[in-house]
């Protein structure tokens, strides 16, 4: 927010003197070169590092590594299983997503209790570790495009919830995710919003994150995008790696079918 | 947390048991089962209840339409935007207007309400956020229409003479109620909701309907 006032005031002072007409094409255009000018550098590859590290570390109470956690295309395979999450695992019983997955695996393979690092918010302890494997596993499959599975009925059910957590209005202000993300080409103050009732192209909205975040220098994966929605949206506090947030990234995931997902990305 | 789901899997397998094949669920499972897993899946966080997601007939209608993709009918339309008008509160003095510059403060503002505010945040009115106000405020989004020279357009020079009472009157009533006049319009029901209280509804106006107000100028 600070971010979006202070480009503003930038936008602003190189516009004194310009005709009205011109002012809102010259400021989106600002905003879009300072948003060029981020993609030398993606601090990310900190995190993918980190990540990496991570996977092969022995840790926790069993002092073991990640190496044989199973993703969805077997034990230890970590190439191209990004871009088909959520999907169905078997041996939990439960749609999954990246995170929600990592915490099974740090459970069943290293003996941490998935529920507690749930539980743990978000850049703090394990969570952050979290976060580094998701990013690493991220750009494992970057530039893949999304493919999500919806062969098995819980994966077409969880479709089918996330479609009505979309459209769930609620809240003292009435807000759905559709209230911003439901048109196209609308913004909230000078920031693009994508319409992810449909796919939403290469890059953008579901396939754009996790993302490292310069206005407040942090990485966020995809489960802490949608809990800040959520709390922007003024509801309340959605669970780490709980059913609905699956559902609605089935639903964001299965709309961008075929996009390529460009994450780790770098947002403003 | 894995035992509820199981059970929930199990109801899903015994309903498509009885279909008497693989039949996917129907919508009205499809609606009880979202309901189930926002019950598990939401809890309250700082001054943000869970009970904040009861919402009301006028809500659920709206989001089912959404969910199928087709537009309310227009006799269930007109009935939702009956009700919210019928709610909406005039003003207890009978005054419309209060002070554009106050209103201007509260247009910029859009705090309030999330769970990271305390009790005591005040509400903004959130409005800079979808609409252009000003002229000189260019950091504005477009989710709703501009806003700019609101009641020059509309032919206001005298807020208090009869000929502006209408337009005057249907401006308190949206920025009261939205839904009384588009049934599933995006916008905060900002007094219906108790968001913004009279006199901030007040200063709104102003913001909007002064002749002296910059959205006029």
């Amino acid at each position: 927010m600070r971010m979006t006032k202070a480009l503003a005031l930038m936008a602003l002072a190189t516009l004194a003197g310009t005709p009205a007409w011109a002012q809102k094409s010259a400021a989106v255009q600002s905003i879009e070169e300072y948003r060029a000018m981020l993609q030398d550098g993606n601090p990310s590859e900190l995190f993918e590092a980190k990540g990496e590290a991570l996977w092969k570390q022995k840790r926790g109470p069993k002092n073991a590594s990640l190496e044989q956690c199973d993703l969805g295309k077997g034990p230890g395979v970590f190439k191209g299983v990004f871009v088909e999450l959520p999907r169905y695992f078997a041996d939990t019983g439960r749609v999954q997503d990246m995170e929600s997955r990592l915490l099974t695996c740090m459970e069943t393979l290293q003996g941490f209790k998935a529920a507690e690092i749930a539980a743990t918010p978000f850049g703090k302890g394990e969570q952050n570790n979290v976060t580094a494997l998701a990013t690493w596993l991220a750009a494992e499959s970057r530039d893949m495009k999304l493919k999500l599975p919806q062969s098995h009925p819980q994966e077409k059910v969880f479709y089918e919830v996330g479609k009505r957590l979309f459209f769930q209005r609620g809240g003292p202000h009435d807000f759905s995710c559709a209230s911003c993300h439901g048109q196209d080409n609308t913004r909230i103050r000078l920031q693009d919003l994508p319409n992810l009732t449909k796919n939403s192209g290469d890059g953008v909205g579901f396939a754009a994150w996790p993302a490292y975040r310069v206005s407040n220098g942090q990485m966020w994966g995809m489960q802490q995008r949608l809990n800040d929605c959520y709390r922007q949206q003024r509801f309340p506090y959605p669970g780490f790696g709980s059913d609905a947030t699956i559902a609605l990234a089935t639903y964001l995931g299965v709309n961008s079918q075929g996009s390529a997902s460009v994450a780790p990305a770098i947002k403003r | 947390m894995k035992k509820q789901h199981k059970i929930t899997l199990s109801l899903l397998a015994a309903a498509a048991a009885l279909a008497g094949c693989v039949a996917a669920p129907s919508s009205v499972d499809l609606d009880r089962l979202t309901a189930d897993i926002v019950k598990k899946s939401f809890r309250d966080q700082g001054i943000v209840k869970v009970s904040v997601l009861d919402t009301d007939e006028t809500n659920r209608v709206c989001s089912a339409a959404d969910v199928a993709g087709k537009p309310l009918e227009a006799d269930i339309a007109k009935k939702i935007e009956e009700a919210n008008l019928k709610a909406v509160k005039w003003p207890s003095d009978g005054k419309f207007l209060g002070d554009w510059k106050e209103g201007e403060k509260l247009a910029q503002s859009g705090r309030g309400l999330t769970w990271t505010d305390e009790a005591t945040t005040p509400n903004g009115g959130n409005c800079y956020n979808c609409h252009q106000i000003t002229k000189a405020e260019i950091s504005f989004g477009t989710i709703g229409p501009s806003l700019y020279n609101y009641g020059k357009l509309r032919g206001v020079t005298d807020p208090n003479a009869p000929a502006a009472k209408a337009i005057v009157e249907y401006t308190w009533g949206k920025l009261w109620n939205t839904r009384a006049y588009n049934a599933c319009s995006n916008m905060p029901r900002f007094g219906h909701a108790g968001l913004l209280d009279e006199q901030q509804l007040k200063d709104l106006m102003a913001l909007l309907l002064d002749p002296k107000s910059p959205v006029n100028q």
